[in-house]
């Protein structure tokens, strides 16, 4: 079957030429009606639209954003804020830069409605250190928009104030994880705190109630309050609203962002058709489907099961290929859509410096307050490494799995799932690779290869 | 502490971005950082003056965040990205290229003072592999050959200061 088209709402504007970042273009082209729009309506209206539109948080958990909204604590008396996750970390991810930094008055626009929609007057947009100038063009349309009366005192003359901030990160990727963020954003050390009870939309930010959103989910609820939730929740398939744009990377011809409607695309219309397929004299080997944390799918390997179409439930026997790109047929077959971050390796690969490359990440990152994290982090890492560096021993697939396995459900945020996740799933699919490796370590490696670690 | 007045104009309107003093510490760290080009030893207790802090919850930070440094480095900070999508196509020769170039380390400063390499994680840029960043600037598809390309630049502009 030919891969369905690409269908641009969200990166609608990127890489069109002649379109400039300044609120001037933005205008020009319909930009602000929508805020202009929302703000005549009853907040718990716009609340709504995006409860019925299904919207799934883009950040990577895959969260209905109605939801979260649904569960901020509006008795509280304290005020309400938002925060903008734009700290885009995760490895293998790469939209929110193109957004903030072609197309910057359109997460402004989406930041503000639904800042409107919660009743929320201080909103920051957390981005991360290194996009120095995504920060300057952010701050630049603030300023554009602030004298355009859209940001600050009783925008539009409706009497309602909102202000939004840039706040720069500085190179710590658990800020991204979202009291984490605000931790940092606090001024401190970005540990992540403990939820139960330091949830956000509770005990956020100084210990009021907190919304954090991802840009790219921001930028969606902008087109869900133009077009409403209904309409919204036509494009792409039930459970998996609206679009999902792919940033595809490593071995294919054409790596790259794309847009498509949710779950209309499957892996492999994505990597050959769209793509472009292998470089040449290549082949697939396996992809992270979404982010580097997400489990790796082999080519080769097969999933069998049930899954709900409809209300009838229909057998399912998927190659990588077959796969339909959504949070829940990649849940289903034991990985996830995460962040929309596709990594994919060719035939060259070899899995064990693969995943040394992944655990040297991962131990860099680890915050450190839990044990079983910043050990098992580091464990891992310098395994991995020794057997590419060193020495290699066919236990060392059996130590891997042993170290990893102790970290799930031990800590204080995800970051340990996330840490043991890829050495898992290397272990699992490529295991033999593994063990094999101190005899693979004495041939020459294929051409073409790289070093990864 | 000796900073530009910009740099104090600056630091004074971004406190009052925030409820809280204290979350005026990354700006304030980047700012001191942009205008000395690393952290002197007496930031901590400078910032710690002027947030109402002690100097240990501003050390804290400093030693948490990568892109802080209590260190000067060259001239110019060529960061390489190490991360899979990058080092799958070549990320690593790319950096050994930088090294080679400036004749230099990965986390030293280079013989003429003009460079410090340094690997640094995943710049969101996957996409366009491999990526390096150099100071503000990102650089895309970096392969050996642009490297050089990029180090000739950098002597260029060495020689025009
Ligand atoms: C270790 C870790 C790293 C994360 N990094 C990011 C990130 O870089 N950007 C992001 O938007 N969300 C990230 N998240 C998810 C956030 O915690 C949070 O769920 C998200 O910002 C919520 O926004 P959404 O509901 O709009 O997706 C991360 C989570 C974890 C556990
Ligand atoms: S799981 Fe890791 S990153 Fe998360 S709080 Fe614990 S040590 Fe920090
Ligand atoms: S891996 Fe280098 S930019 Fe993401």
């Amino acid at each position: 079957m030919p891969a369905p088209a690409q269908r641009r709402i969200i990166f609608q504007h990127i890489d069109e030429p002649g379109y400039t970042n300044d609120i001037g273009c933005y205008v020009r082209n319909g930009g602000y009606e929508v805020l202009k729009k929302a703000v005549g309506r009853k907040p718990e209206e716009l609340i709504d639209e995006v409860k019925k539109s299904g919207l799934r948080g883009r950040g990577g958990a895959g969260f209905p954003c109605g939801v979260k909204w649904g569960l901020v604590d509006r008795k509280s008396g304290k005020p309400i804020y938002l925060i903008v996750n734009a700290d885009e970390s995760e490895p293998g991810t790469f939209k929110d830069r193109y957004i903030m930094h072609q197309d910057p008055h359109q997460l402004i626009e989406g930041t503000m409605i639904s800042c409107f929609a919660n009743n929320v007057k201080q909103a920051y947009i957390y981005i991360r250190g290194e996009m120095p100038h995504g920060a300057r063009i952010l701050e630049k349309a603030i300023a554009e928009a602030r004298a355009a009366n859209f940001v600050g005192p009783n925008i539009l003359g409706t009497g309602y104030s909102c202000e939004i901030f840039v706040h720069r990160g500085a190179g710590a990727y658990i800020c991204g994880e979202e009291t984490g963020l605000i931790e940092s954003l606090e001024g401190k050390r970005a540990n992540p705190r403990i939820k139960p009870p330091y949830f956000p939309a509770v005990l956020g930010l100084y210990q009021c109630p907190t919304i954090v959103n991802n840009v790219e989910t921001l930028c969606h609820v902008k087109y869900i309050a133009e077009h409403g939730g209904e309409a919204y929740s036509k494009i792409g398939t039930p459970g998996n609203t609206g679009t999902r744009i792919f940033c595809v990377s490593g071995h294919v011809q054409r790596p790259g962002y794309y847009e498509f409607p949710a779950g209309t695309i499957t892996m492999g219309q994505l990597l050959n058709e769209v793509c472009g397929g292998p470089l040449p004299g290549r082949t697939f080997k396996a992809v992270i489907p979404g982010g580097s944390s997400a489990k790796i799918l082999r080519f080769g390997e097969r999933f069998k099961g049930k899954r709900k179409v409809g209300a009838e439930m229909l057998d399912y026997d998927w190659g990588v290929e077959d796969v339909p790109m959504d949070f829940d047929s990649l849940g289903m077959i034991g990985t996830m859509g995460g962040s929309g971050g596709v990594i994919v390796m060719d035939d060259t690969v070899n899995m064990v410096e693969a995943l040394a490359n992944i655990n040297a990440f991962y131990s860099h990152e680890s915050c450190g307050q839990c044990t079983p994290c910043r050990e098992g982090s580091l464990w891992m890492k310098k395994i991995s490494s020794r057997m590419v560096h060193g020495l290699a021993r066919p236990e060392d697939a059996a130590l891997l799995k042993s170290v990893a396995d102790q970290i799930p459900g031990r800590t204080i945020c995800a970051f340990g799932e996330a840490c043991s996740w890829p050495t898992q799933s290397f272990i699992a699919k490529f295991g033999d690779e593994f063990k094999q490796y101190s005899e693979t370590k004495k041939t020459a490696k294929p051409e073409g290869a790289h070093e990864l670690v | 502490m000796n900073l530009k007045p910009e740099t104090l104009s600056k630091i004074d309107e971004v406190i009052t971005h925030y409820p809280t003093k204290r979350s005026a510490m990354l700006p304030l760290l980047h700012l001191i950082q942009e205008d000395i080009g690393y952290l002197p030893e007496d930031t901590s207790e400078w910032i710690a003056a002027k947030l109402d802090l002690q100097p240990i919850n501003v050390l804290e930070v400093i030693t948490f965040y990568p892109m802080f440094r209590q260190k000067p480095i060259g001239r110019r900070h060529v960061k390489v990205c190490r991360t899979l999508s990058c080092a799958l196509l070549g990320g690593y020769k790319t950096c050994a290229a930088f090294e080679k170039e400036f004749h230099t380390h990965l986390g030293e400063v280079s013989p003429d003072g003009e460079v410090t390499v340094d690997f640094v994680e995943c710049l969101a840029s996957c996409g366009t592999a491999p990526v390096v960043m150099i100071d503000d600037e990102l650089h895309e598809k970096v392969d050996v050959a642009k490297a050089k390309q990029l180090s000739d630049q950098i002597r260029a502009e060495a020689k025009q200061r």
